[in-house]
C-alpha cells in the first residue's frame, strides 16, 4: 500500500522582515511547511507498522527538488514532483486539482497526508478539495492513525471534542500540527535521500487544464501599523509603577 | 439577487455569522437565508434573530463526516439559490469550507476577521504569511465560500420576522463511523473575551507558574499561554493558546512572559491595547511590540513582581 504525504514548499517565515509594512520575501530560503512535517512523521510511522510505501507528493517550482530531499531523508520511500513555474505560489483550488491529478495516476493509494494547514497561508483547504476531487472520505485534525488491515482509526481533535472514528481505506487525513515529533534525519539518511527515486511530472503529463483566471484576488497585504510606546523598564518595582501609571493597579 | 447562506454547527458562532452576513446582505441587497441541521433548538434561536431559517432534518448527515455535511450544504445552497455560503472558521468548519468549495466549484477564504462590501464585491480581511501582514482579498468566482474566524463579529441581537421551514435534500449513509465522543475538560474561560491577561511562554518554567497565576489573580486576570506550552508541555488546554492557530485577542492589558514573539503568536495579541513583555533575551522580538519592555530574568524577577502585588 503506499501513503502520500503532500508537503508544501514556504519560504521560512524566520527569514522574512517587514520593510515599508510589505514582507522582504528576497533571500529567503524555503523550506517544508512547519505541520506538513507532522503529516510526514505520522505517515513514516504508520509505513513502520504497516509495511507499505511513503511518497511524498508536492507541485511547485524547480526549487521542490531541493526542499524534497529532507522529506526523502526523514524517511519518505519515493517523491512524486509536479514542476513548472506556473505552480509556484499558486492558490488553493488549482494546487489542489494538480495534487488530485498526481495522485490519480498512482496505484493503490491507502493514505493520503496533509498537515492540518500550510505555515504560510494557514487557510487548510487543499486536504479538503483534494478529498472531495478524489471522492474520498476525509478526517482532519487528526492527531492519531492507527491501521488495522483495510480499517483506520483516527483521533480527531475539535476546540471541545476528541472524536474517535473509524473508515475503510482510502482515506485523506489531515494531520494537526504539534501532534507528533518530527525526528531529524541522520547524516547517512541525508547522504542516501539523493539515491531514492523521485518522479519528475510536468503539467503536461497530468490530465487537468489549469485555467489562468485567479479565482481569489490580493487587493493588498501590509504588516498592521504598530504604535506601541516602547518603553524600556529596569525593574519589578518600575513594572508596577506603569500598571499603577495606567490604572491596572490602584493607585 | 442570489442568496446569502450561513451554517454552524455551533450555535454560538452561527449567531455571529448572522450579523456578518447581515453587513453583507445590506451592501449586495440580497438576503440572508440560515440553515440548521438536525438541530431544531438552534432552528429557533435563529428564527428568534429575525433569520428566515431551513431546517433539514436527515439523520443519514453524519456531523462528523465533512463529505456527508458538504453533501447538504451544497444541496442546500442550489435550492436556496444561494451564490455565497459563509462557514465559521472553527476546525469543522474550516474543513468543511474547502469540501463545499470544490463542490460548488467556489473560490474560498477561510480565518476571514472583517468584511466590506466595495463596488458590488465582497472584500475580506485575513492574516496571510503567517499573519506578519494582513490581507484584504476578494474572491472572483460567482460562487464564494467565505469561513469567518470566530468572535470576529458580535452575535446578532434578538429581532422579529424570523421564520423556520424544513428542507428536504438527499443523503447518503456515511462511511465515517464515530466510535467515540469525549469532550474536553472544560475549561470555561475564554481568554479571548477577557480584559486581562497573563501570558506565558516557553520561557517559563513549571515550578513558577504558580507566580505567574498569583499575579494574573490579583489584577483580575485571566493566564494564557504560547502554543508549546500547551501542545508540548500540556501545562494547559489549547484553548488557552493566543495566536494564529489559538485566540484571537484584545485584552486592555497583556502581560507576556517568555515568549519570543513569532509572528504566529503576536498575531493573536497585537491588537492588546497595552503589552508588557518581561524577556531575558534583549532581542526578542516581543519587546519590539511592547509598550513597556523589561530584559529580565523570569526566575529572578517573579518573585519580585508577585511580591509587589501582595
Ligand atoms: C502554522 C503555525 C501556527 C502556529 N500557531 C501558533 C499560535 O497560535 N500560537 C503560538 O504561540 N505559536 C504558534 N505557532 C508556533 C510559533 O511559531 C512559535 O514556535 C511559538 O509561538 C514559540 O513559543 P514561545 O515564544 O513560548 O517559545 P520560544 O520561541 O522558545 O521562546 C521562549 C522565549 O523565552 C525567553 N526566555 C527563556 N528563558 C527565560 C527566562 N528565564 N526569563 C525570561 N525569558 C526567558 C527566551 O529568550 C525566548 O524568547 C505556530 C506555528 C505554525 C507553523
Amino acid at each position: 500500500m503506499n501513503i502520500v504525504v503532500a508537503i508544501k514548499q514556504v519560504p521560512d517565515i524566520q527569514q522574512i522582515r517587514i520593510r515599508n509594512r510589505e514582507p522582504v520575501l528576497e533571500g529567503v530560503s524555503y523550506t517544508i511547511g512547519k505541520i506538513d512535517k507532522n503529516a510526514l512523521e505520522a505517515g513514516v510511522q504508520l509505513k513502520e507498522s504497516s509495511q507499505s510505501n511513503v511518497i511524498v507528493l508536492s507541485a511547485g517550482n524547480e526549487e521542490i527538488e531541493e526542499t524534497v530531499k529532507e522529506a526523502l531523508a526523514i524517511g519518505a520511500d519515493e517523491a512524486c514532483l509536479v514542476i513548472d513555474d506556473k505552480l509556484n505560489d499558486l492558490e488553493s483550488e488549482k494546487i489542489a486539482g494538480v495534487l488530485a491529478a498526481a495522485v490519480k495516476k498512482m496505484d493503490d493509494v491507502g493514505i493520503l497526508l496533509f498537515g492540518e494547514g500550510s505555515s504560510d497561508n494557514y487557510s487548510g483547504q487543499v486536504s479538503s478539495r483534494v478529498a472531495e476531487l478524489l471522492g474520498l472520505p476525509q478526517v482532519g485534525y487528526a492527531s492519531s492513525i492507527l491501521l488495522e488491515g483495510q480499517t483506520a482509526k483516527i483521533t480527531r481533535q475539535l476546540e471541545d471534542e476528541e472524536e474517535l472514528l473509524e473508515v475503510q481505506l482510502p482515506v485523506a487525513v489531515s494531520i494537526l500540527g504539534d501532534s507528533n515529533e518530527p525526528r531529524i534525519p541522520s547524516v547517512t539518511q541525508i547522504l542516501k535521500a539523493g539515491r531514492k527515486p523521485q518522479e519528475i511530472l510536468g503539467l503536461g503529463d497530468l490530465d487537468i487544464e489549469l485555467s489562468g483566471e485567479k479565482t481569489v484576488m490580493t487587493l493588498s497585504a501590509l504588516a498592521p501599523e504598530t504604535d506601541r510606546k516602547r518603553i524600556f523598564l529596569n525593574s519589578a518595582g518600575e513594572l508596577v509603577a506603569a500598571l499603577q501609571a495606567n490604572g491596572f493597579i490602584g493607585r | 439577487m442570489a442568496a446569502i447562506l450561513i451554517y454552524s454547527e455551533k450555535s454560538s458562532l452561527a449567531l455571529e455569522l448572522l450579523t456578518a452576513a447581515g453587513i453583507l446582505a445590506q451592501g449586495c441587497s440580497s438576503e440572508v437565508k440560515g440553515l440548521c441541521l438536525n438541530n431544531d433548538e438552534q432552528a429557533a434561536e435563529m428564527a428568534s434573530k429575525g433569520t428566515a431559517t431551513f431546517h433539514i432534518k436527515n439523520e443519514n448527515i453524519n456531523p462528523a463526516d465533512t463529505a456527508s455535511v458538504a453533501a447538504a450544504l451544497e444541496q442546500a445552497a442550489e435550492k436556496l439559490d444561494a451564490s455565497i455560503v459563509i462557514l465559521a472558521s472553527n476546525r469543522r468548519g474550516k474543513e468543511l469550507a474547502g469540501r463545499l468549495a470544490q463542490k460548488l466549484q467556489a473560490g474560498c477564504l477561510t480565518d476571514v476577521t472583517g468584511l466590506a462590501v466595495v463596488d458590488g464585491k465582497v472584500q475580506c480581511r485575513r492574516n496571510a504569511l503567517s499573519g506578519s501582514v494582513i490581507a484584504t482579498q476578494q474572491i472572483e468566482s460567482k460562487r464564494q465560500v467565505i469561513a469567518l474566524a470566530p468572535r470576529s463579529f458580535e452575535a446578532a441581537p434578538a429581532k422579529e420576522g424570523g421564520s423556520i421551514q424544513d428542507l428536504e435534500i438527499t443523503a447518503a449513509a456515511s462511511p465515517l463511523k464515530v466510535i467515540a465522543g469525549r469532550p474536553k475538560t472544560g475549561d470555561t474561560v475564554d481568554i479571548g473575551a477577557a480584559e486581562i491577561l497573563v501570558i506565558v511562554g516557553q520561557g517559563m518554567e513549571e515550578e513558577d507558574l504558580h507566580w505567574a497565576e498569583s499575579i494574573a489573580k490579583s489584577l483580575g486576570g485571566e493566564i494564557a499561554c504560547s502554543k508549546p506550552v500547551a501542545t508540548d508541555r500540556k501545562w494547559f488546554p489549547e484553548d488557552r493558546i493566543v495566536g494564529l492557530s489559538g485566540k484571537i485577542c484584545k485584552p486592555r492589558l497583556a502581560i507576556i512572559m517568555g515568549v519570543s514573539g513569532q509572528v504566529q503568536f503576536t498575531v493573536g495579541i497585537r491588537d492588546a491595547d497595552t503589552i508588557m513583555a518581561v524577556n531575558k533575551d534583549e532581542n526578542a522580538s516581543i519587546l519590539q511590540m511592547a509598550d513597556y519592555a523589561m530584559v529580565a530574568d523570569l526566575k529572578e524577577v517573579l518573585p519580585e513582581l508577585a511580591k509587589s502585588f501582595g
